[in-house]
This record gives structure tokens, C-alpha cells and sequence, in this order.
């Protein structure tokens, strides 16, 4: 309240509860999911499952989803939880679907890779890379037949410019004229091999622009940034001038998966992209701001409290029933297993 | 409306046409979307259809299969319940991932949050000497793939009553009409819906059941009167739908016959042909038998053309070495 700035401590606070999710989920994953060659642990994991974290692209997630109202819809990529979480979501019932109990918002039957919570318009997490483009792209031509306001924010990764669903989406939401603001979250590896010496041209929003659309590029770790260009490029959507597309450059500060260390890199790199920490720098500037650092504290505890209230609530949740996995399979045909 | 209305002779695709326009006028979220739609597609199949309800929703698109589908999912979790075209199955497979992993895995990944209702239409068949990319019949595929239904017509009734089911089922249906059918005419009655997972008998017999599905169950048809000549008395059982299949209708129909020939049009290997043949094979214990293509894509000259087709001769063959 003191400090002059209530729409950066919001954003800090989005930043800070995502950071706390994945920290939290990184640790409850240990001896989960066996990848590069790690054996697995003894203790079956808490969460079992692969689990891509977004620790160090809060601001992305934070400063675009700032700018959407709930009737606004989003898809997402595997590495999804802090859209899902900006979007609206209940933190609760999303840890509750990584540990994979009947409680979670897919009743266990998706984990942290299909996270989605429909009834905020979140409409997926996706396992496959560049899958949500045309899925957006749709939901959206959908919303200019049944002529409504709102727009889809779109979200991919670096490596997504490098499959053809990128071509064939950016082209159809240009020809439609449709309400999407892509947003290219680029962490700057595809996995575990950078994207750069596998990306010919220049980049993103070259080829953005080459079919139309309008483009912003924007440093991904600066939250205020992110928030003022994804605000302009969701108004301009909005206003039905066509899609838009920001660029956000951020760091990966983890594996390609939670049980990946990454080794890969070069430490430098990490070292220097860790010190470039979007909270970091969100927190500096809320304290120029005039913010107390009393008060920014309080809201880290605050989502250190609500990570830790979730998991317990995750780890009594039942487990789904067996029987679910026959349901919602389809209607045609129903019981016909075999 | 319908109920007055009086039988009509229609082809083939101006059945499914008239079964979209009908669903397009009852409800305003239905759309189609493909590449040529705006000239009423390219079988005629949805010719008036763009003068009648324009381009917001019979939509013309890009050539981007992969983005045809996967924004049909996107309009199916968006509240409209669209048809795509996909021109033939072999195209579809440039949009594998928008229906496999997406619109069949939908409702179930996400715990049942969203539905996707839509239909992709995508054409089967050999069809006058196009060759290996635009002829084949992949039904068993997706069959495979929990979540989808799949449906195969074989007459203009048909073909009205089963788009008529699945447009209304609510589920991913994979809707395969076969490309030398659209000219075929028949009587259809406006209203008479076909329900899904219904098989049709289309004679009944007590030597032996023969199953079969869209165009070949033409060549079994042409089948009959040579195979009446050598007393074999065929009970002859059109499916429909490939998935959920009829197996009351089967399994019953060959409880009686004792024995059973499965004929498609796809190639025998790992054709659905075996499913059918497995499953009666498994629940009765009696002799089965199936006729599908050699394992060899579509060749382009006649004779090559040919190799690939199951005509009513080699269907007499079939029966009369499977009951030699």
C-alpha cells in the first residue's frame, strides 16, 4: 500500500507463487521419471512423471497473463505451470494432478504436462512441441464466428518456430484476421541443444513479420516489459486489428526436466543467467518503487505457505479409482473396450 | 419437417451434402472447414453449401492440413462443432498429431473438462488410376486409437444417416466416404438417422457370413449371384462402422453360418479385417477368413491398378477355396 506500485507487487506476488510451485515440484519429482541415464530412486517419487520447469520465466508467464481476463483463452506448452497458475488456476488442484490424485483439475489422468484448467480458459499444457499453435489458432477463429470480444494468448517455445504447425498457424490467424497474441517463449534451448545453430534466418519475429503480423520484442526476465508490450499487443488484438506476436527472450534456469541437471551448458552461462534472475530484478525495482523489502518478504512466505498448504492437501488426496480410466475415453461405443 | 418429406434419389455426396446443410440449419455452431470448400469441395460434396450459409462458415482454408485440424479442435473446445475436410485420407496424414494426439486424446487427458465434437471427413479408396498417395483405405489406423469412432458408408442412405449420427454423437469421428461412390445414387429419406456402431444385414444366409464395409461390400453385392449359382447361401452383413463395430450383429449372424469371410478394400495385413476375424475367431471357435489388398502400394497403370483391387471375382474364389 505504501509503495506506489500496486500493479508490480501483483505481478511480483504471480512471479513469486510460480517460483515457489516449481521449486516445490522439483523437489517432490526426485527419483521420479528415469531420464539421462540416472537411476532412480529407491522411494517412488511424489510426483512421477516428466516435469518441465519454467523457474526463471515467471516473468513471461506473470507479465503476459496479467493483460487477459477470464473469458480469455490460452494454450500452453509442456512446460506450462506458470500459465496455468497466471491464468487463474487453483494452485491446490494443480499440485494435486502432478502427484496425480483424483483431486487434480484432470482427475490424475494428465500430470504436469497436460495441465489445464478449462473453466479459467486455460485449455491445456501440451506434450507436443508447437501442438497448442493451431489449437489456439482455432479456439480463436471460434470466437470471431460466435462474435466475441476476447482473444487467445498463445504460448510456445523457441523450439516451436522450427516445426510446421508455427507456418501454418501465424499464416491462418493472418489470413482470419483472428484475436490471437502469439507469445514466443524463448528460453533459448530446444531440450538440451541451443535453438540458435538450429534456427536458419533471424529468428522469431522475422518470420513473424514476414507474414504479417505485428511484432514486439521484449526482454522476458523484466516483468515490466513483459506487462507494457503484452498490454499493447493484447489491446491492438483485442480492438480486432489481427494477430500479434511478442518475442520474450528469457533462461531456463533448470534441465530440459526436473531430474536433468542440465550439464550440458556452459556454467558461465548459467551463472550469468541466474544472477539476471527475473524476480531479482522485480524485486529491485519495487524497492525503487518504494516498497518496503519487509513487505516483499511477506509475500515470498506467503507463497512458500500457500506451496506448502498444497502439498499437503496433495499427499492426502485420493488416489483416482481405478474405474476412471474407462471414462471419458468417448461416447460412441461406450464399454466396447475391446 | 422431415417426417412429410418424401423419399429423394440422391447420389452418394449429394446425401452427405444434404445432411450437413440440415445440421448447419438446426444449429448455428456447426461449421466446415478444407481446402476447396468454397467451390462446394472437390467431389461436389458440399456444393451449395457456401451460397446457402458463406464463407464464416463453410470455410475455404490455406493448404495446411496439419492447422486445418488442430484449429477444429480449437473451434470444438471454443463451443462449434466443426467438419473437416481433409480431400482424401492420404492428406490427413500430414495431420496425424492434430487427431491423434489431440482431438482423440482431448477429453480424456484433461479429466473430461472439454469435449471435442467434430467430424473429419477423409475420403478412402482406389479411384480411377491415382496411384499410390491418393488411394488408399486406412480405416484400421484409426480404429487403433481410443477416442475416435470411425465410419465407413457404403450407399447415399448411408452416407445421410451415419453424417447425420455423427454429427450429432459429440465424439471425434473419423468419417471415410469413398471416392468412387459419389456418384452412386440411391433413395434416401431426409430424417432417417443411422446410428453408429450399427451394422446392416444386407441378405441373410445360412452357409456362410460375409463382412464387409464401404465400396468392397459393392464387389461382395456383385458377389452374390455366382455364389448363388454354386448353392452357397451368403448371409452378407455391410458394418458401417469400423469402430464401435457390431459385434452382436457379427457374432451372432456367424453363430449361425459357422463360418465367416471378412472382405475390405485395405490392405489384408493388419486390415480391421483381422480384428473381426480375431474376435469371432476367439468367442465362437470357428473358421475365419479374410480378403484384403496385397501388402504393395496403389500402382497407377491398369493392370498394376488391379492387383490392388478386390473384385467380385476374387471374392467368388475366396468363398469357394475357404469352403472347398
Amino acid at each position: 500500500m505504501a509503495g506506489g506500485n500496486p500493479r508490480l507487487v501483483s505481478l511480483y506476488r504471480m512471479m513469486a507463487r510460480i517460483r515457489a510451485f516449481e521449486n516445490a515440484a522439483e523437489i517432490a519429482s526426485q527419483g521420479g521419471v528415469q531420464a539421462w541415464g540416472l537411476a532412480a530412486s529407491s522411494t517412488p517419487a511424489l510426483v512421477r512423471g516428466p516435469l518441465h520447469l519454467s523457474t526463471g520465466q515467471e516473468a513471461v508467464a506473470a507479465g503476459v497473463c496479467a493483460n487477459l481476463v477470464r473469458e480469455d483463452l490460452l494454450t500452453s506448452t509442456h512446460r506450462g505451470h506458470g500459465h496455468t497458475l497466471a491464468k487463474g488456476a487453483d494452485l491446490n488442484r494443480m499440485m494435486c494432478e502432478l502427484f496425480g490424485r483424483s483431486t487434480g483439475y484432470n482427475r490424475g489422468k494428465g500430470g504436469s504436462m497436460h495441465i489445464a484448467d478449462f473453466s479459467v480458459g486455460m485449455l491445456g499444457a501440451n506434450g507436443v512441441v508447437a501442438a497448442g499453435i493451431p489449437i489456439a489458432v482455432g479456439a480463436a477463429h471460434a470466437l470471431k464466428v460466435k462474435k466475441k470480444s476476447h482473444i487467445v494468448a498463445c504460448f510456445f517455445g523457441d523450439g516451436a518456430v522450427n516445426r510446421g504447425p508455427f507456418l501454418e498457424g501465424l499464416n491462418w490467424a493472418g489470413v482470419y484476421r483472428l484475436p490471437v497474441l502469439f507469445v514466443c517463449e524463448d528460453n533459448r534451448i530446444s531440450a538440451t541443444t541451443p535453438t540458435g545453430p538450429m534456427t536458419s534466418g533471424e529468428g522469431p519475429s522475422a518470420r513473424a513479420r514476414s507474414m504479417g503480423l505485428r511484432c514486439e520484442n521484449v526482454d522476458g526476465n523484466d516483468v515490466v516489459a513483459v506487462d507494457r508490450a503484452a498490454g499493447e499487443l493484447a489491446d491492438w488484438v483485442r480492438k480486432g486489428n489481427g494477430p500479434a506476436f511478442l518475442h520474450a527472450v528469457t533462461y531456463r534456469f533448470k534441465g530440459h526436466v526436473s531430474v536433468d541437471p542440465g550439464s550440458y551448458r556452459d556454467p558461465k552461462e548459467v551463472e550469468q543467467a541466474l544472477a539476471y534472475d527475473p524476480l531479482r530484478l522485480a524485486r529491485n525495482e519495487l524497492i525503487e518503487a518504494g516498497e518496503p523489502a519487509a513487505a516483499i518478504d511477506e509475500i515470498d512466505t506467503a507463497a512458500k505457505i500457500e506451496v506448502d498448504v498444497a502439498l499437503t492437501i496433495a499427499k492426502s488426496s485420493p488416489w483416482p479409482d481405478a474405474a476412471s480410466a474407462y471414462e471419458d475415453v468417448m461416447d460412441s461405443g461406450k464399454g466396447q473396450w475391446k | 419437417m422431415s417426417a412429410a418429406a418424401k423419399p429423394e434419389t440422391l447420389t452418394y455426396a449429394q446425401a452427405a451434402c444434404l445432411a450437413l446443410q440440415e445440421a448447419m440449419r438446426a444449429d448455428p455452431n456447426v461449421v466446415a472447414l478444407g481446402e476447396d470448400l468454397g467451390r462446394g469441395g472437390i467431389f461436389g460434396q458440399y456444393r451449395g453449401l457456401p451460397q446457402e450459409f458463406g464463407p464464416e462458415r463453410i470455410i475455404d482454408t490455406p493448404i495446411s492440413e496439419a492447422t486445418i485440424m488442430g484449429a477444429a479442435v480449437g473451434m470444438a473446445l471454443a463451443g462449434l462443432r466443426p467438419v473437416v475436410e481433409m480431400r482424401v485420407v492420404d492428406f490427413a496424414l500430414c495431420a496425424i498429431d492434430e487427431l491423434v494426439n489431440q482431438a482423440a486424446k482431448n477429453r480424456f487427458m484433461f479429466g473430461g473438462q472439454g469435449r471435442v465434437p467434430l467430424v473429419a471427413r477423409m475420403p478412402i479408396g482406389l479411384w480411377g488410376a491415382s496411384a499410390a498417395q491418393h488411394s488408399q483405405s486406412l480405416e484400421a489406423w484409426f480404429a487403433h486409437i481410443p477416442g475416435l469412432a470411425v465410419v465407413a458408408p457404403s450407399t447415399p442412405a448411408d452416407n445421410y444417416g451415419l453424417l447425420k449420427a455423427s454429427l450429432a454423437s459429440g465424439d471425434p469421428v473419423v468419417y471415410m466416404e469413398h471416392k468412387e461412390l459419389w456418384g452412386m445414387e440411391g433413395e434416401v429419406q431426409a430424417g432417417n438417422e443411422v446410428p453408429l456402431g450399427k451394422a446392416r444385414i444386407a441378405q441373410a444366409g445360412k452357409d456362410l457370413t460375409i463382412v464387409t464395409w464401404s465400396r468392397s461390400f459393392h464387389d461382395c453385392v456383385a458377389a452374390l449371384p455366382a455364389l448363388a449359382k454354386e448353392s452357397v447361401s451368403v448371409e452378407l452383413i455391410d458394418l458401417r462402422t469400423i469402430w464401435p463395430w457390431d459385434r452382436e450383429t457379427v457374432l451372432e449372424s456367424c453363430a449361425n453360418t459357422g463360418q465367416l469371410l471378412v472382405v475390405h478394400e485395405a490392405v489384408q495385413v493388419g486390415g480391421f479385417g483381422a480384428e473381426i476375424a480375431a474376435t469371432v475367431a476367439e468367442e465362437l471357435g470357428i473358421r475365419v477368413r479374410r480378403l484384403g489388398a496385397p501388402r504393395i502400394p496403389a500402382g497407377y497403370a491398369q493392370p498394376l491398378e488391379d492387383e490392388s483391387r478386390v473384385g467380385a471375382a476374387k471374392i467368388v474364389v475366396a468363398v469357394k477355396s475357404f469352403l472347398a
